[in-house]
């Protein structure tokens, strides 16, 4: 028995357990659950950009019908602002400057969305109707809604206590020495480049229940979080002041989040701070121009850079100055954004020798920008592999023959960079040959020339890449700034008949956790995977928790599980020594069965998991009976999924219109546990990718107006704007996490948009264009082949 | 949505009466643009009249050399409906273009012409092939009926009836749509009906118009060639985050060739 048929372990593609429940519907997410007596929350919401508040009057709307209470700024003198979870220090040495971001505007708004009044009433229609009567007279202030109107001279200021709106001026990396490598430089390749600002648009709106229960005095908070323990601990501490045996989180089936629905929102402290004020539930739920204007945008990063080469083309150093939109107020992780998760992989997948980067965070008016898919690697990225083709260019290199060049060897691992970061493994060149060979690079010339006979305008794009997951170490990220531990917890609960229970602290919004960690508990225990069950999501079940971001979930807290496993199967085996009168050290565990070694003595799971809680025949005065172990683990290091990305499409000329006809990504994840739950993480990645590279376009104008906001003008990547995208792994495995394991999340959206836009500049080769900014939209592209169609003509 | 009276009519002459006592009274058909309005609070109707039960509203025949749909005729039922593939497959195939599979499951013709939605599909069809609309009170010739952004010639409480087309000899429509809302960037239908040339130009500005120089051009010479040397000039056109004024323009250029190349 427990002989595990058909192979359900590592390496299997099976199906996604969670999937029956998502596809027929019966997925219980935070708004599909009411609680008796519920009450509806609607948020009055700033129309300006920044304003002082000079009144407000919420009489005519209390007396309407179905109201149940209002609160504004001034009804919550007691609560906490909204934190930033990690504390970064400017140049200088000085901490960055961090506002108040209270739950309620007091005294100012500071963009479209910022939330003002909330009330509460017996209906969603009757919130939203008193909301519209109540009467706020506001200042109009002039906005600043970019980087360069924040950082303008006398700039109007976002938080009357920051002056000139810069939140931190940071820096990484040896400064002399880069000077000192730039003299020796025999080229330098100057480029300045944008990474556009993104609208996550997760398919489920944001949503919050807040409940109290009188008698206890116990809160609840359901919510569309990806880290439930997180939120509690940071509403319940720093906003509410709420001790944790009081608040209980529960983050139930959340449709997606890419980042979004990590942070400590607003609405999240007022449903449950009302809640205990009403003494009912609250429900909140996002509409979608809601979600628009104050989900937390991703990217938005002015970039000028430097790369000196010698007369090889060999890199020597490289010089980046950034300056990263902070939005109104400081996001959990916003801060931690442009530096940690960006600065310190600006060596890339290069040996280059010196990296010096700057970085300045601002304050404008507009909807905070936090971690989006990627979170900093895209944007470390996209400038990389941009700059990277330019010196080609440039130098008239081949775009190939450049990287090869300046690639880490694969035997110089552990390598370490020069902003901070040692890589444990990667073979950059192995990644790069198979994705040559997958995309047919060598066939390119005859596929643009047979483009061209079609009146279509053919390019490739090549983009090497690396980046960092599972952030890590505690005592090291501390050592930076972070507010937070970064460990995982996971608990092993085998049940009397052997079926298994995982609990895990990370949280599952689509990523196939369900499936692939009850894979590695079938692969390691031999259960067969039905009996396998993961709970995540709910701080009363689970013991603790970090959450899932960074691609973390399997990386930190799979290893969790392996750790918890290890205590198991540790005291499983004395357990079966026991019974099979034998010596610990002599049974072995293979799959299900315990076998003293060089016998047919053998005992099943099953026998073992019972005898655990029936313990009649026992070794009860060394051993505690029950099997339910849990572990806390902090890794040693980040990991370091890497690859590389090919993209080919093909310009129309006549319309602009870019088809992106062949995408392969080749991706070094570690070791893959379900091939077809990585391939889909990488065709989600890559859409998003492409979607930032081509669609993806959020616009404010200058009076801090989004006028993106919504599906009608902001381009989320439709099935037919995508290709088919070939996914191969090639695996080097992580050396210091138990299962060689590297993440897989984000991958896809990290190393696709420079393939892409490389590849389009190489369509428009003959344009002699030097870089086009994301997105390349149609508009965009028939404007540059329009500009030059005279000089062509002349020529 | 703000609360409303819902009423469903059973005649066209119950749905007159109805709007005509109520100037606050909107009629709906498919509600695929009126309900989006209403669940955002753009609109706040005091009675919503469904014509959906309406039978005078229905149906799509062929009346000599006309063809006639009814107000209430779903894009689905243009797209697919024999007589109209057979007297002018151009329309069907816009028909067939317009949205996605729930929005052409619902919307109606009349909806979408009554709207007038500059960057709607059906308007340049309407014009394009010089179609007359047939209301509870007159007949409109298409030329008179588009009246700008969102603006017909309809009066409050006046409700489409039907739209008659002339059967043309040729016709042919080419769009580029709006990379985010798929409604269209710019479009042109070309048709040659009893020898006369009609270039009905919508989503490049802010309302449907006819581009008299390639009307010209192609009533001279009846290719993609003729129209490519006509240049639309870009003041007044529509400029946005989604492309500027010029662009537009010249889109308008390249779908007209591109309908005259579809119509054959
Ligand atoms: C997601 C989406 C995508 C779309 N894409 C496109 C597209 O690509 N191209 C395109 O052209 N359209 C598009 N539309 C609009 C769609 O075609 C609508 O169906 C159409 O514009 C309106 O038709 P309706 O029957 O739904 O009208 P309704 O929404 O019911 O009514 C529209 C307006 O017309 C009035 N009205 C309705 N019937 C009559 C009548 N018989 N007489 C007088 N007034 C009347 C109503 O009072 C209202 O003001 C899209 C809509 C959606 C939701």
């Amino acid at each position: 028995m427990n002989v595990v048929t058909p192979f359900e372990g590592i390496g299997a593609s099976v199906k996604r357990k969670e999937d029956l429940r998502f596809l027929s519907g019966r997925g219980q997410y935070t708004d599909d659950i009411n609680r008796p007596g519920q009450t509806y929350a609607a948020i009055l919401r700033s129309p300006h950009a920044h304003g002082r508040i000079t009144s407000i009057d919420t009489a005519a709307a209390a007396a309407m019908p179905g109201v149940v209470a209002i609160f504004t700024g001034a009804d919550m003198p007691d609560l906490g602002g909204i934190p930033c979870g990690w504390q970064i220090h400017n140049k200088d040495g000085t901490p960055m400057a961090e506002p108040m971001h209270p739950v309620l505007a007091v005294g100012k708004v500071r963009f479209v969305g910022d939330a003002v009044a909330a009330v509460i009433a017996e209906t969603r229609a009757q919130a939203k109707d008193a909301a519209e009567a109540i009467q706020v007279e506001y200042e109009v202030l002039p906005a600043v809604a970019t980087l360069e109107a924040a950082l303008a001279p006398g700039a109007s200021l976002v938080h009357d206590d920051v002056a000139g709106n810069i939140c931190y001026d940071w820096h990484i990396g040896d400064k002399a020495v880069n000077e000192a490598a730039f003299i020796k430089a025999a080229k330098v390749v100057e480029f300045d480049l944008v990474n556009n600002r993104l609208v996550p648009n997760a398919m489920e709106p944001r949503a919050a229940i807040g409940d109290y229960d009188p008698t206890t005095e116990d809160y609840t908070l359901y919510t569309t979080s990806q880290n439930p323990h997180v939120i509690r601990l940071l509403m319940g501490a720093f906003v509410l002041h709420l001790p944790e045996h009081k608040l209980r989180v529960v983050a139930p089936d959340v449709g997606g989040g890419f980042g979004s629905k990590i942070f400590h929102y607003a609405e999240e402290a007022i449903v449950t701070w009302a809640a205990g004020r009403v003494k009912r539930p609250v429900k909140w739920t996002a509409e979608r121009t809601e979600s628009f204007i104050t989900d937390a945008h991703g990217r938005d990063h002015v970039t000028k850079a430097r790369l000196a080469m010698d007369a090889d083309g060999k890199f020597l150093a490289l010089h980046v100055r950034t300056l990263a939109n902070m939005g109104a107020y400081l996001s959990t992780f916003a801060t931690s954004v442009p530096t940690y998760l960006y600065a310190t992989l600006l060596s890339g997948v290069y040996a280059t020798p010196t990296v010096y980067a700057e970085v300045k965070a601002v304050f404008t008016n507009t909807v905070p920008v936090d971690a989006y898919r990627g979170a900093g690697r895209p944007e470390a990225t996209f400038l990389l592999e941009r700059l990277v083709d330019v010196a080609a260019a440039e130098t008239g290199m081949d775009r190939v023959e450049i990287r090869r060049r300046n690639f880490i060897p694969a035997d110089a691992f552990p390598y370490q960079t020069p902003v901070a970061l040692q890589y444990d493994s990667g073979d950059y060149q192995a990644t790069l040959d198979q994705a040559l060979e997958a995309a047919g690079w060598a066939g390119f010339e005859a596929r643009r020339a047979e483009a061209k006979a079609r009146g279509r305008l053919r390019g490739i794009g090549i983009s090497t890449y690396v980046e960092a997951c599972g952030i890590a170490p505690s005592a090291v990220v501390g050592s930076l700034g972070a507010r937070a531990g970064l460990y995982e917890v996971g608990t092993i609960r085998v049940h009397p008949t052997g079926s298994v229970t995982v609990l895990t602290g990370t949280h599952s919004h689509g990523q196939g956790h369900e499936t692939t960690f009850a894979q590695l508990v079938t692969d390691r225990l031999g259960v067969p995977l039905a009996q396998v069950d993961v709970v995540h999501g709910d701080t009363a079940k689970i013991p603790f928790g970090m959450g899932t971001y960074g691609s973390r979930s399997l990386a930190v807290g799979g290893s969790a599980m392996v750790k918890a496993m290890d205590k198991i199967v540790a005291k499983a085996r004395r357990i079966a020594a026991h019974l099979m009168e034998a010596s610990v050290e002599d049974v072995e565990f293979d799959r299900g069965t315990f076998r003293v070694a060089g016998t047919d003595k053998t005992r099943s799971w099953a026998e073992i998991a019972l005898t655990a809680y029936v313990p009649h025949n026992y070794p009860i005065e060394e051993l505690e009976p029950g099997l339910d172990e849990t572990a806390f683990y902090d890794p040693k290091n980040f990991t370091y999924p890497g690859g590389c990305h090919i993209c080919e499409v093909e310009i129309e000329p006549e319309t602009g219109i870019t088809t992106v006809v062949n995408f392969t990504a080749v991706d070094d994840v570690g070791r893959v546990i379900n091939p077809m739950i990585v391939e889909g993480q990488v065709q989600g990645g890559v859409a998003q990718g492409i979607g930032q590279a081509l669609l993806e376009s959020c616009v404010y104008d200058s009076e801090g107006q989004l006028v993106s906001a919504s599906f009608m003008d902001y381009q989320m990547p439709r099935a037919n704007d995508l290709p088919m995208v070939s996914v191969a792994t090639h695996t080097t495995l992580c050396t210091h996490n138990p299962l060689g394991v590297k993440g897989c999340g984000e991958v896809g959206a990290i190393g696709s948009p420079p393939a892409v836009i490389n590849a389009v500049v190489d369509a428009l080769k003959e344009y002699g264009v030097r870089h086009i900014e994301m997105p390349a939209t149609a508009a965009k592209i028939w404007g540059i082949i329009n500009a030059s169609r005279p000089a062509m003509a002349a020529e | 949505m703000y609360d409303f009276e819902y009423h469903k009519p059973g005649s066209l002459a119950d749905a007159v009466k109805l709007l005509s006592a109520d100037p606050d009274a909107r009629p709906i058909s498919g509600g695929q643009t009126l309900l989006p309005a209403l669940k955002h609070r753009l609109n706040k109707p005091t009675s919503v009249v469904d014509l959906s039960g309406i039978a005078e509203l229905r149906g799509i025949k062929r009346e000599g050399n006309k063809l006639v749909i009814g107000a209430l005729a779903k894009h689905v039922e243009v797209a697919t409906s024999p007589e109209v593939k057979a007297a002018i497959p151009a329309l069907a195939q816009m028909a067939g273009t317009i949205g996605d599979t729930q929005v052409r499951n619902r919307g109606t013709i009349g909806g979408s012409v009554a709207n007038n939605d500059p960057a709607a599909d059906y308007p340049s069809a309407v014009l394009g092939l010089n179609a007359t609309i047939v209301t509870d009170k007159r007949r409109i010739a298409a030329d008179d009926f588009f009246q700008g952004m969102f603006t017909t010639a309809l009066e409050p409480g006046e409700l489409l009836v039907a739209i008659e087309f002339p059967i043309p000899e040729k016709a042919g429509y080419a769009k580029m749509r709006n990379p985010a809302s798929r409604y269209v960037m710019a479009g042109a239908f070309v048709a040659k009906t009893g020898g006369a040339v009609r270039v009905a130009i919508n989503g490049a500005g802010p309302g449907v118009f006819r581009q008299a120089d390639m009307e010209k051009a192609l009533t001279a010479n009846w290719s993609p060639d003729a129209v490519a040397g006509v240049t639309q000039p870009a003041d007044g056109l529509n400029g946005d985050i989604h492309g500027s004024a010029e662009y537009r323009a010249h889109l308008v250029t390249v779908m007209a060739k591109r309908a005259i190349a579809a119509a054959g």
